[in-house]
């Protein structure tokens, strides 16, 4: 933004004087890099910038308005409370929150966008090179971006906040290839602006190249229902998908059936289960002070000794509810309209360890790392990266990837042991809505859930 | 100024001043540059919970530059029109870095036209489509009262321009119509999702299609039957063909995996891996279809490509960059979005229809699975051809009918080996989406686990 004082007089004035219950705005500017490798060989090195702005204003319903042209922003208002106008009847009404004027630079350790492009370039080269020394890989890709965003949001409730934040982001993977046979392995990483977060995978990088020439060597699993241990990073999956999106109150709060099933105090699963959404929990992915509606940032607990005690709102959501906001309402960019997502998403610790989990399983499976995760709510799948045999309480050969599939109504049930270890996984991206990706972090110590359902051969 | 026929009628727009002028001041920096520009607005009406909910109005640009300097490339993109000048500032800056350029851009400035746009499309008023969408939810509803329906109508218009210093030069405008419907029915701890929707460059007038098809999947699911397990005869429904088998599918004829030799087809253009009643095309001609277009995103000439020829493996995919390095001509296959270089990619997917009815499959097949819809597909090594997703909608069947929906259930296997010999191919072919028409297909056996 060339002249923020500026905007500021240009946002108020635009949205002064039009017939809504409630106008917001929001303005926004990013810059950013990309790095891309295939195999050796650099593909792209590329550099981008935007500005983009858009408006919501509430009449009967909502009516809302993008553009990157920054010109004529009244008009542009006048346009949104016609669209809303559009809508009709529609009783929506938003949770009161106090007006904030506020302004928050980004969170920066080590900044991104401060690196210069050589260096960057042979940290790159560096991990293409360390994938390529691995005999047996066929081919690898390293991706490379990072970010910085500004953003002004102002509303009619007199609500001012300009926030900034700082992305980066590195995701490697490798391919062996034998005969018809394709096999790949992978690695993700995210941080809210500290770019030393990525300057040192280069262990991992050589680890995840072994994994895809070994992988091609790998027997499939047999489809069928096992007993299965989740690493951290799996496990963060699992509870994004298994719980968290359930959670988010858009997707219950204007069906009776489905509000009838997320009742408070509900138990889900074992006391030993506790999961917790929070944007406030600091230094992760999908930290923040402020969501895209102006609400502060807070820690949500979602499950608490098994039982259902909590939900991540929007206003909207939290009015229809009769709940409190939890400033969970994310836009990905000034082209989209805020909906309810998470940030920071995890099972807190239990007091099982890892070899207590594997102890006593006679035939099982160990998962690892992550391909994704998608949920219908019942239904849900996440996918690993890798799984090991479990025999006798010891971990055993390398096995294929493996599609797990759950439900909600049982599979919390049958998670039976948490361990005490708590990763978080910076690396995903969650999509919801058409917005994709969101930076969110996930974790979980390892945990052990049985009679879960896996793809594989007959 | 380069356009398909008769410009204004087809809506080819004249090259925007902007565009011309950033070329021109690329080209004095550098040896070669392009200018990729792409304007675009739609208005979706948004339904929740069986309302319109809300109504908006995006505007969107973006433009990308991509020069060629002492070699090698150099990348810039901005949605911030005010200062062209750090474009090509950027761009510089970037090109010492940038990967050694093997492309020449094409010269390319008459193309034979392809109908994408359709001006009713663009003056359709948004009274009409929040109209239109409640209709077809109320229909909706009144079959399946316990359903909450949710959807969207919209509508779009985008134009993209390709400008190069050879001289190329194209630009379109398409229009997009499209209606989407998704219902949900809880009961007790039991939860049904059906769905369905279509999008066209020309209005979706007539929902019945649409409607009907949901309708037929509620009135297949109310009841919950137990999935057959072990290596089971399938039906893949046109949904559930693109769902499970499309992506693994289509990775291994990007040019890309071919050249760094990941893609399980290298080297086995010219023979059959496929049943030689399966046929794969990749058309952008084809009239009004949403993936259709005149050129490439490189302002390639677009034409109908042959990727499976009775199960030969046929051409693979390429853009001007990846075709230098294999030392091919490029397919027109480029896509790219505003911020990013182009990557080889289909347009319209096309598999011709088969001799069998879709009846005929289901009495065939005694005991077995129709995969209507998956969840999760697409999250696993694809690019091994591998499928492996749980059965969002799914129904079993007995004695050639369907006796209910399955759940808490998976399917997994290899695309390659699914479709090296298969069971039959529908006679009718379905367009799923805007940009892909295809029969059903059925397998003789994949791998079913349920709980």
């Amino acid at each position: 933004m060339d002249n923020n004082g500026n905007i500021r007089d240009r946002i108020q004035d635009a949205m002064a004087g039009h017939d809504a219950r409630y106008i917001e705005i929001r303005v926004e500017d990013v810059e950013g890099s990309q790095i891309r490798y295939r195999g050796k060989e650099l593909e792209e090195i590329g550099h981008s910038t935007g500005v983009g702005g858009c408006i919501r204003a509430l009449v009967g319903g909502w009516g809302f308005v993008s553009f990157n042209d920054l010109d004529g922003l009244r008009e542009k208002v006048a346009t949104a409370v016609r669209n809303a106008r559009l809508v009709g009847e529609k009783d929506v009404s938003l949770a009161p929150v106090e007006p904030v004027v506020d302004i928050v630079p980004p969170v920066v350790v080590k900044d991104p966008l401060a690196v210069p492009l050589h260096d960057k370039k042979s940290l790159l080269d560096q991990y293409a090179e360390t994938v390529w020394r691995v005999p047996g890989v066929t081919t690898s890709s390293v991706r490379y971006g990072d970010s910085r965003r500004n953003r002004i949001f102002a509303t009619s409730e007199g609500t001012y906040i300009e926030q900034g934040q700082v992305d980066v982001s590195m995701h490697l993977s490798a391919a062996a290839r034998d005969g018809g046979e394709v096999q790949q392995s992978s690695l993700s990483l995210g941080s809210n602006g500290d770019y030393s977060f990525v300057e040192t995978l280069h262990g991992d990088a050589e680890a995840m190249a072994h994994r895809a020439v070994d992988l091609v060597k790998a027997p499939q699993v047999k489809g069928g229902e096992y007993t299965v241990v989740l690493d951290p990073v799996l496990a963060g999956v699992f509870i994004h998908e298994a719980f968290g999106h359930l959670s988010e109150a858009d997707h219950v709060y204007e069906n009776q059936q489905l509000r009838d099933i997320m009742v408070m105090g509900r138990r889900f699963g074992g006391p030993h289960i506790n999961v917790v959404d929070g944007a406030a929990v600091p230094g992760l992915r999908g930290s923040y002070k402020y969501d895209s509606e102006g609400v502060p940032s807070t820690k949500t607990y979602l499950l608490r000794e098994g039982s259902l005690v909590g939900r991540l709102h929007s206003r909207e959501t939290a009015a229809a509810m009769g709940e409190v906001p939890t400033g969970n309402a994310r836009a990905i960019s000034s082209q989209f309209p805020p909906i309810v997502r998470m940030t920071n998403t995890y099972i807190e610790p239990g007091d099982s360890t890892f070899e207590e989990m594997i102890s006593d399983i006679k035939d099982g499976l160990y998962v690892r790392n992550w391909y994704g995760g998608m949920t219908t709510m019942e239904q849900f799948t996440f996918s690993a990266g890798e799984s090991f045999a479990i025999r006798n309480g010891k971990v055993e050969e390398l096995m294929r990837p493996v599609l797990l599939s759950g439900n909600l109504f049982t599979t919390l049930e049958n998670l039976d042991a948490i361990a005490d270890d708590l990763d978080m996984n910076q690396g995903g991206g969650c999509g919801k809505g058409g917005q994709s990706p969101l930076p969110v972090s996930n974790g979980s110590p390892h945990i052990r859930i049985q009679k879960c359902l896996i793809g594989g051969t007959a | 100024m380069a356009s398909g026929g008769n410009g204004k009628d087809r809506g080819n727009p004249a090259i925007d001043p902007f565009v011309e002028a950033l070329l021109e001041r690329a080209m004095k920096v550098s040896a070669a540059a392009e200018v990729f520009h792409v304007r675009h607005r739609d208005e979706p009406v948004i339904f929740e919970a069986n309302r319109l909910k809300l109504v908006e109005s995006r505007e969107s640009a973006g433009v990308a530059l991509r020069i060629i300097k002492d070699g090698k490339i150099g990348f810039s993109s901005t949605s911030d029109f005010r200062d062209p000048g750090k474009l090509v500032d950027k761009a510089l800056e970037m090109s010492p870095f940038g990967p050694e350029a093997r492309l020449e851009f094409p010269a390319h400035r008459d193309f034979s036209p392809v109908d994408v746009y359709d001006e009713e499309t663009a003056s359709f008023p948004v009274e009409d489509m929040a109209e239109l969408g409640q209709a077809a939810v109320d229909r909706l509803v009144r079959h399946s009262p316990d359903l909450t329906c949710d959807g969207t109508v919209a509508k779009g218009v985008t134009t993209l321009t390709v400008l190069n210093s050879s001289g190329g030069a194209a630009s379109y405008t398409k229009s997009v119509f499209s209606v989407f419907l998704h219902g949900t029915v809880v009961k007790g701890e039991d939860m049904l999702l059906v769905s369905d929707g279509k999008s066209w460059c020309r209005p979706i007038q007539d929902t019945t299609e649409i409607v009907e098809s949901i309708e037929a999947q509620l009135d297949l699911s109310r009841t919950v039957a137990q999935a057959p397990v072990g290596d089971v005869p399938v039906v893949f429904s046109p949904r559930g063909f693109v769902g499970a088998l499309l992506s693994p599918l289509m990775a291994g004829f990007s040019g890309k995996a071919v050249l760094q030799g990941v893609s399980p087809l290298v080297g086995k253009q010219g023979q059959r891996l496929i049943d030689e009643r399966f046929s794969l095309w990749d058309d952008p001609t084809v009239a009004y279809a949403t993936g259709s277009r005149m050129c490439d995103d490189e302002g390639m000439p677009a034409r109908k490509l042959s990727l499976v020829s009775s199960g030969t493996i046929g051409t693979f995919l390429y853009d001007l960059q990846s075709a230098a390095q294999a030392g091919v001509e490029s397919t027109a296959s480029a896509h790219r979005g505003i911020s990013s270089l182009p990557s080889p990619g289909s347009s319209v997917i096309v598999v011709d229809g088969g001799d069998t009815s879709y009846e005929e499959m289901l009495r065939d097949m005694g005991t077995g699975l129709v995969v209507e819809r998956l969840l999760g597909a697409g999250q696993s090594n694809i690019l091994g051809g591998d499928f492996n997703a749980n059965v969002l909608l799914g129904y079993r069947v007995e004695d050639g009918r369907v006796v209910g929906r399955v759940k808490n259930t998976v399917i997994s296997g290899n695309v390659y080996k699914v479709l090296e010999n298969v069971r039959a191919i529908e006679k009718e072919t379905h367009w799923v989406g805007g940009s892909i028409r295809t029969p059903s297909l059925y397998a003789h056996s994949v791998s079913v686990s349920a709980k």
